[in-house]
């Protein structure tokens, strides 16, 4: 059957790698060598500083601040995200008692989930507007006057407006991946709990959670993984990427993006993408290593 | 509504409960399922109201939009949506987008069947490093790329063309969809196959007329889940698509909305926002249940 296979292997393979390598191994390669060089500006003149990009960065105070709240995020975004979209899941499975409307929430609640990030933004956006926003309407509708504020503009909110917009978004995927897990458990270990005297609490912690949690593992490492990449929102939310409410709540990656599409730096941000490429490989392993328990065979 | 989704437990869980519980339990649990319909109820209302807010504002004048925000529209004004589709240019973003993802999803799923189906159903040198060097495209994030990306598209001519973002969205789109596929093409029967030569099929007509129809489910899949990754990419556009003739419909509707400061046309820009819903709705509603399943296959396999 193999005989001529490589006729068909080699021209099979061809077009895939050559696309991978052109657009994807190359373009990463080259980050890495253009962050060794203080290449800035149109010139096509690319000067070999080698490291001197990376000492800049490590006294860099606005590189710092940026990490700092990428590193809040880092524990904002998995923590509250998984809780929330957890407990929609054990409400919805676990245990005897179905809850109604279940198919109805769960059609709802992934619906975010695909909607382009950009009208997620935008409508938020003119959610949290000073005066004319919804949030702040209904803020003063139930007389919390002294609650509403410029929520994009609040260098003490406008990181949490953001962050919020990104749970509110994918609570729904993360519940609809719990849910899944949880439907390979098998009833008999709910029906055993029970006879045991357990209740839901207990045959949550006891049952439900031992055995998804490989799945609950995976998205903590997904979520940590876009909380060091989250960019997007707050471009689009704050109305672009150098208006004072995006300066406020600069992460890492729109530092990186502003260094290159605003001030033409080259070398430096791509100095910045190989600091946050080499920090998502660690936390990547280090949660691997830390999350890791013993795994139920069931 | 989907109801038949979360069937199986369902059937199966009441069973389990308050039979064997005692009276107390049962107001327990009554306790707790008011409780959780009001938590679900609540968070239900979180989602669904900013997009009925969007709807009903995009029918609104400027002048009841900026008076407030709750008001409904006086008339309904239909004519923000033809304002959005012309004026504000969202009709040709619609179609540039088509356009790019007619190029990238056919190429997307050709691209990767091909090396799929090779790289599961071959044995070769370096069949597991070319499949582990797809698989780490999955690990490196975009803009780590954008920089060089962007030079890299410009020396080659394809800066604001659409078969360079075409050929960038397939390449992007490789990895996860190689991966998922030759998964997929693992568990096909080898034995159609063999027989088919037998008959003196050549390994090619294999692939097209047996392999490939076989591989649909799995097809329509990663297509669902590339129509919506593709269809919401922001980023790519953005630098790689500088002209204005020829924005993308994510890439467009941002600069509406950054311009907007200056133009003032809201409810237009609210209505190229609905309008630019539809066709992820209408995946939404046709393919529901599959599109959950695609999306969430590679993060339960993880």
């Amino acid at each position: 059957m193999h005989y001529h296979k490589y006729r068909l292997i080699i021209p099979f393979l061809l077009p895939a790698i050559l696309l991978y390598g052109i657009f994807v191994v190359w373009p990463y390669a080259q980050a890495i060598y253009i962050s060794l060089t203080s290449w800035k500006g149109v010139s096509g003149n690319r000067p070999f500083v080698g490291l001197d990009n990376y000492q800049r960065l490590w006294e860099d105070e606005r590189f710092r601040e940026a990490l700092t709240r990428n590193g809040q995020l880092l524990i904002v975004l998995p923590l509250v995200t998984i809780a929330i979209a957890l407990t929609f899941a054990a409400l919805f499975t676990q245990g005897s008692q179905r809850v109604r409307g279940a198919g109805f929430y769960r059609v709802i609640f992934f619906f975010p989930q695909i909607i382009p990030a950009v009208i997620v933004g935008i409508l938020w956006s003119y959610i949290y507007t000073p005066n004319v926003g919804l949030l702040n309407g209904i803020l003063r509708a139930v007389n919390l006057e002294g609650v509403t504020r410029p929520w994009l503009t609040d260098p003490g909110t406008v990181l949490w407006a953001i962050v919020a917009v990104a749970i509110w978004s994918s609570v729904g995927f993360y519940m609809v991946i719990f849910l899944a897990s949880m439907q390979t458990i098998p009833t008999s270990f709910y029906e055993a709990a029970i006879l045991d005297g357990g209740n839901r609490w207990t045959s949550f912690k006891d049952i439900t959670f031992p055995l998804i949690w490989e799945t609950i593992r995976t998205s903590v490492i997904y979520l940590a993984i876009f909380a060091l990449d989250f960019f997007i929102l707050i471009v689009v939310v704050s109305g672009g990427s150098t208006t004072m409410g995006a300066r406020r709540a600069e992460v890492a990656a729109l530092y990186l993006y502003n260094q290159a599409f605003d001030s033409s730096r080259w070398g430096y941000a791509s100095a910045i993408g190989v600091v946050l490429l080499v920090l998502t490989l660690l936390l990547s392993v280090g949660i691997m290593r830390v999350t890791r328990r013993e795994t139920y065979e069931f | 509504m989907n109801v038949d989704i979360i069937r199986p437990v369902e059937e199966i869980a009441p069973l389990a409960g308050p039979r064997i519980a005692g009276e107390r339990r049962g107001a327990g649990t009554l306790t707790f399922s008011l409780l959780s319909q009001i938590l679900l109820a609540f968070w239900a209302l979180l989602v669904i109201f900013p997009f009925v807010w969007m709807i009903i504002t995009s029918l609104k004048t400027d002048p009841e939009i900026l008076s407030s925000p709750w008001s409904f529209p006086a008339a309904l004004q239909w004519d923000n949506f033809s304002r959005a589709w012309t004026q504000a240019h969202i009709g040709r973003f619609f179609i540039n987008t088509m356009i790019v993802l007619a190029g990238s999803l056919t190429g997307t799923l050709l691209v990767s069947a091909m090396a799929a189906y090779v790289l599961a159903r071959f044995v070769f040198p370096g069949r597991q490093l070319i499949f582990y060097g797809f698989l780490a495209g999955l690990m490196f994030p975009v803009f780590l790329a954008l920089v060089p990306l962007y030079f890299l598209v410009n020396d080659l001519h394809l800066l604001a063309t659409f078969q360079g973002l075409i050929l960038v969205y397939i390449a992007y789109s490789l990895p996860f969809t190689i991966f998922f596929l030759t998964a997929f093409f693992k568990t096909l029967p080898t034995e159609l196959g063999e027989a088919a030569i037998l008959d003196g099929a050549s390994q090619y007509q294999i692939f097209f007329q047996i392999m490939l129809p076989l591989a649909r489910p799995g097809l329509v899949a990663m297509g669902i889940f590339n129509f919506l990754g593709q269809w919401n990419q922001f980023l790519l556009p953005l630098v790689l698509m500088p002209s204005e003739e020829k924005y993308l419909l994510s890439q467009g509707l941002y600069f509406l909305a950054v311009q907007q400061g200056y133009q003032n046309d809201y409810g237009a820009l609210f209505a190229a926002m609905v309008i630019s819903i539809v066709p992820t709705l209408i995946v939404y509603v046709l393919f529901q249940r599959r599109l959950e399943s695609g999306l969430t296959a590679g993060a339960l396999k993880g």
